[in-house]
């Protein structure tokens, strides 16, 4: 099940969001988009259309999130007032950017990390769906869920479809006890969106792998047991997509070394990662060597739909509409504003949730998900906008709570991201003009 | 089912409802034709029950066809005469048939019902007029008639005689909501066909040597409008799923009742913000030939204005949405995107 569902299987990065998303590169090669995109003749050149020319996006039907996996709600929102009681809204808006590996090993242990992942590795063997439930309650409570978000989203599905079963049996039961923390290694100095520039090398020597050079944009390295690295282990950065495999690096290892970096609101989630010839065993390698490239691309659709990019901002926007709903904060215009971004809200979740769907029928709507993002990504980006107007054009300003203020003055600043990681609003439109047959 | 109603609907449209037709309709030329070829097909009658001689199709069942009206810039209301027939004949009535609109009325000073700017009112033979908690069919012939903005809409204004003299539906229907419900899927389609024609277009026009689609902006131009017209489209069609633990249909009521307003809601506002933009950048893309009358672009971008207005705006329906989302005891919006996307399918 896990192979082909996985709205969250994601090789390609967290720390992708800054940096390349495997199907950019300054010449535009991408190697397996175009063999799922329908050919341009579905596209009539003249005028007038055809009424045969449906578009392609006419068959992606609504889909319904299944009963049994809907039921999980309940148990995990109750979970979440519990462990979250007394949280401000303005650290709860950080959720899958927040750290706290309490609440990782709490999860763990009610079974909701790795849920997707089979139960001989300590995963439930649940569908696609019930992760959507998961972390769609995950983040709209705010729930500090980064210390295991990459590990449950990409890491542990990564594993599950490329690794030895010495790999599976290593480490799969870890992540899905929450022991266990991933990061991602794509960006580096010189190779952000044109990522098949990676120069961080492996060699082989008699002892494994040696490893050299360095990544960056790297989220929560400083926190995290492992990375699963796209390095160059034959050939010359000018080869591009051949040559590049991706190894599991000890994070423990002599040789590493991680710095951190501090983003514009103060945190310290990013960092840069240093390899100065660190020995790695012949098993660091995950997948086939010099099929990197092919792995980090091949479900791309994966990490483009899921419910963080959608509900970035629901943290503030939730604080904000209870504050509305008060004699205080309530005005015309207000509710005007909410009813604008509910309405823009809801056929994202409906859209997000056909993707699930697509993915877990084997389809690769790469198209969709590319739309799903941009679309999500710019919402997120709008909402802390429009509140900050709504807010600022108070008679008394005064009147308006301080956390909200503070949780407000936060989602502003880290905004930017929203549409930076995962890949960029431009990388998605150029996906979605080849998807269009314009490229 | 719903898919062999649509092809059906498709082909005759394909046949019947070029934009030669349109335009001469719309320059006022007699809808009979057209008209009788629809209802001789019947699907006009799609959603009346099977025991009165209809299909008994639900809203979801029908909307592809709702979707394709706007597609092909229908200039008869189709969608409105199915479900005043369907309304009609659960009163008992027999509706007329020729096409019927969708009234909302109000009482002017002189105790007429008046309604301003019916979508379709100058092709309808009748409408369906609501008004203080009762619905009743009145004839257009009978009404003074005034002009609006687009051109196959009517101001229409009847005196207190055709009123009382007038069958009356056993419910009332909430024609502003069943209008806006219309619209939605008719901007969901029109969107799409004004979508694929810009991206058409783009392959086809050469400038600097090459196909504008070639150039990156052009590319991202036609990438957002991809998006708000899959975004309007899944509003659209969401709107006509029931939500969980209600019934799709019921025959013995209005035939919209299992629809959540806060569905309709958001879907009349996605795609009546859609509209506005999708119309702008498809001009930007084909440039000045895409500003003429003779070019077909414009027959459906007119209406993507015209549709974005009718039966409330973008805004109307936000204040709408937004009332209840202040409303609502739980804390979390999610819950309220809940309510308006879920559903079962087998309910649907």
């Amino acid at each position: 099940m896990m192979k082909t569902t996985g709205v969250m299987v994601n090789p390609v990065a967290f720390e992708g969001k800054y940096a390349g998303d495997g199907c950019r590169g300054g010449n535009e090669r991408v190697v397996d988009m175009r063999s799922d995109t329908p050919p341009e003749h579905c596209y009539p050149k003249g005028l007038p259309l055809s009424n045969a020319a449906m578009s392609q996006l006419a068959g992606f039907d609504p889909a319904e999130i299944p009963a049994e996996d809907e039921a999980l709600r309940p148990e995990v929102r109750a979970f979440l007032a519990h462990h979250l009681n007394g949280l401000r809204a303005e650290t709860r808006a950080r959720s899958w950017s927040g750290y706290d590996p309490a609440l990782s090993r709490a999860l763990g242990a009610r079974g909701w990390l790795g849920i997707t992942l089979p139960r001989e590795y300590g995963g439930s063997g649940r569908s696609a769906y019930a992760r959507y439930v998961l972390v769609e309650e995950f983040l709209c409570a705010g729930a500090p869920v980064g210390s295991h978000w990459i590990a449950d989203r990409q890491s542990g599905p990564l594993i599950l479809k490329y690794g030895t079963e010495a790999q599976k049996q290593f480490h799969l039961p870890k992540i899905c006890r929450g022991e266990s923390f991933f990061c991602i290694g794509m960006s580096e100095p010189s190779s952000g969106s044109d990522l098949a520039s990676v120069r961080t090398r492996a060699r082989r020597n008699d002892a494994g792998w040696l490893l050299n050079g360095r990544k960056i944009w790297t989220t929560n390295a400083h926190h995290c047991h492992y990375m699963i690295a796209l390095v160059r282990t034959s050939g010359e950065p000018g080869d591009r997509h051949q040559g590049l495999s991706q190894l599991i690096v000890d994070l423990s290892l002599p040789g590493v070394t991680v710095r951190p970096i501090t983003d514009l609101a103060g945190d310290r989630h990013f960092c840069e990662v240093f390899f100065d010839d660190v020995q790695l065993g012949p098993e660091a390698l995950i997948g086939a060597e010099g099929q990197g490239w092919a792995q980090v691309t091949a479900e791309l659709a994966y990490e483009r739909s899921g419910p963080e990019r959608i509900y970035s901002s629901m943290v503030v926007f939730d604080e904000w509409l209870a504050w509305i709903r008060t004699p205080a904060g309530h005005s015309a215009s207000a509710t005007r504003l909410a009813g604008r971004i509910a309405s823009h809200l809801a056929p994202l979740r409906a859209m997000s949730i056909a993707v699930t769907a697509q993915l877990s029928a084997g389809q690769s709507p790469v198209v969709e998900a590319a739309l799903v993002k941009d679309l999500g990504t710019s919402l997120e980006q709008q909402i802390p906008a429009l509140i900050a107007d709504d807010l600022a054009s108070r008679e008394d300003p005064s009147t308006v709570p301080a956390e909200l203020l503070a949780t407000l003055a936060y989602t502003t600043r880290i905004a930017p991201s929203f549409s930076l990681r995962g890949g960029t609003r431009e990388i998605l439109r150029g996906m979605i003009a080849r998807g269009l047959g314009l490229r | 089912m719903d898919s062999l109603i649509s092809d059906a609907l498709a082909t005759l449209l394909s046949d019947r409802c070029g934009f030669d037709v349109v335009r001469a309709i719309e320059s006022g030329s007699s809808t009979t034709d057209l008209w009788q070829a629809i209802d001789a097909a019947g699907f006009a009658d799609a959603m009346v029950s099977e025991a009165q001689g209809g299909a008994g199709l639900s809203v979801a069942a029908v909307a592809e066809c709702w979707m394709l009206a706007g597609r092909h810039a229908l200039p008869v209301p189709l969608a409105e005469t199915m479900i005043v027939r369907a309304s009609a004949a659960r009163s008992g009535i027999t509706a007329p048939r020729g096409p019927i609109a969708l009234g909302t009325g109000h009482r002017t000073a002189s105790s007429a019902v008046r309604c301003a700017s019916v979508v379709g009112g100058r092709t309808a033979h009748a409408v369906l007029v609501s008004i203080a908690g009762e619905s009743r069919l009145l004839i257009v012939s009978e009404a003074a008639a005034e002009r609006c903005a687009f051109e196959l809409d009517l101001t229409l204004e009847w005196p207190q005689s055709s009123w009382e003299a007038a069958p009356r539906l056993a419910m009332k229907v909430d024609t502003r909501l069943a209008q806006a419900l219309v619209l939605a899927l008719q901007l969901a389609g029109a969107l799409d066909a004004v979508f694929q024609r810009s991206l058409a277009w783009a392959n086809e026009r050469e400038q600097f040597g090459k196909p504008i689609g070639k150039f990156q902006a052009i590319q991202h131009q036609l990438s957002l409008m991809a998006e708000e017209a899959f975004a309007a489209r899944m509003a659209a069609r969401i709107a006509c799923l029931a939500a969980p633990g209600q019934p799709s249909t019921n025959t013995e009521q209005d035939p919209l009742a299992a629809i959540d307003p806060l569905r309709i809601a958001i879907a009349k506002a996605r795609a009546s913000e859609a509209a506005l933009q999708v119309a702008q950048m498809a001009h930007a893309v084909h440039g000045a030939i895409g500003f003429t009358a003779e070019f077909d672009l414009q027959l459906l971008t007119r209406r993507l204005h015209a549709w974005r207005q009718a039966a409330g705006s973008e805004s109307a329906w936000h204040d709408r949405l937004g009332q209840a989302l202040v409303a609502s005891p739980s804390r979390l919006s999610l819950d309220l995107l809940r309510q308006t996307t879920d559903f079962h399918a087998q309910a649907a």
